[in-house]
């Protein structure tokens, strides 16, 4: 066993805001020298398709910052109108890149360089009748008892 | 600011990338070498910090010039 650090992260949302903390933190813990690895569960699998298709909603969610101070006068309820979603997602995307944050394609690419190893759940793959073969090379596939495997040994284990 | 050996220009990035494309520059170093990061991003001050003392590469300088954040990092 080696003496480097170990972090383990637990990815359970599939959305675009949820997508980027597992990533920023595995990218970063690498970088500092962690052995990483990531198990992703239920929506956080996601995060593994080959073509992500991941969108922030305003829906049940009063910390979003709307754009042009929506949120002071436009009901709640028109924040669930058809396009909606995928116009917050579309200023969302927007509004990363002008700021030069990364985008997730890129952060994930960058943890697979630094050797995060990314084990999708088997159990929810079954579940959700996923195909393994939309997800991305190189993840791996397991259950519970394998992450205790990791995270009983790991300094840092995050559930997100 | 002293000698250095390769540049890295990060401006316009936001964390966690000026620390990210600072670790593979410095993989492609030799120990010893001086590589020197230009930042935009206020986070990167102690972020820089940090990096070097988890990793070992020493943080040389640390100085903020025209709106720019300069960092002086020795490969360990």
């Amino acid at each position: 066993m080696s003496d480097a650090k170990k972090l383990a992260i637990i990815a359970t949302k599939g959305s675009l805001d949820w997508a980027y903390p597992p990533f920023i933190l595995a990218s970063t813990a690498s970088a500092l020298g962690y052995e990483t690895q990531i198990f992703f569960t239920f929506y956080g699998l996601q995060l593994l398709r080959k073509q992500l298709s991941l969108e922030v909603t305003p829906l049940g969610n009063p910390g979003m910052p709307m754009p042009m101070a929506m949120d002071k006068w436009f009901p709640v309820l028109l924040t669930a109108l058809p396009g909606m979603q995928s116009m917050m997602t579309a200023m969302m995307k927007k509004k990363m890149k002008d700021k030069g944050v990364a985008s997730i394609e890129e952060l994930r690419e960058l943890c697979q360089e630094a050797e995060v190893k990314l084990i999708a759940c088997q159990m929810t793959v079954d579940l959700f009748d996923m195909n393994p073969a939309e997800f991305i090379d190189g993840v791996e596939y397991a259950g519970a008892a394998a992450f205790f495997e990791f995270a009983g040994d790991s300094d840092i284990c995050l559930y997100i | 600011m002293a000698d250095f050996d390769q540049e890295l220009d990060a401006s316009g990035l936001n964390c966690p990338l000026p620390i990210l494309r600072a670790k593979k520059t410095l993989n492609q170093m030799d120990s010893g070498k001086v590589l020197h990061i230009i930042a935009t991003d206020p986070g990167s001050v102690k972020d820089f910090e940090a990096f070097s003392k988890q990793t070992g590469n020493e943080l040389m300088e640390s100085k903020e010039e025209g709106g720019k954040f300069h960092f002086l990092i020795k490969k360990a």
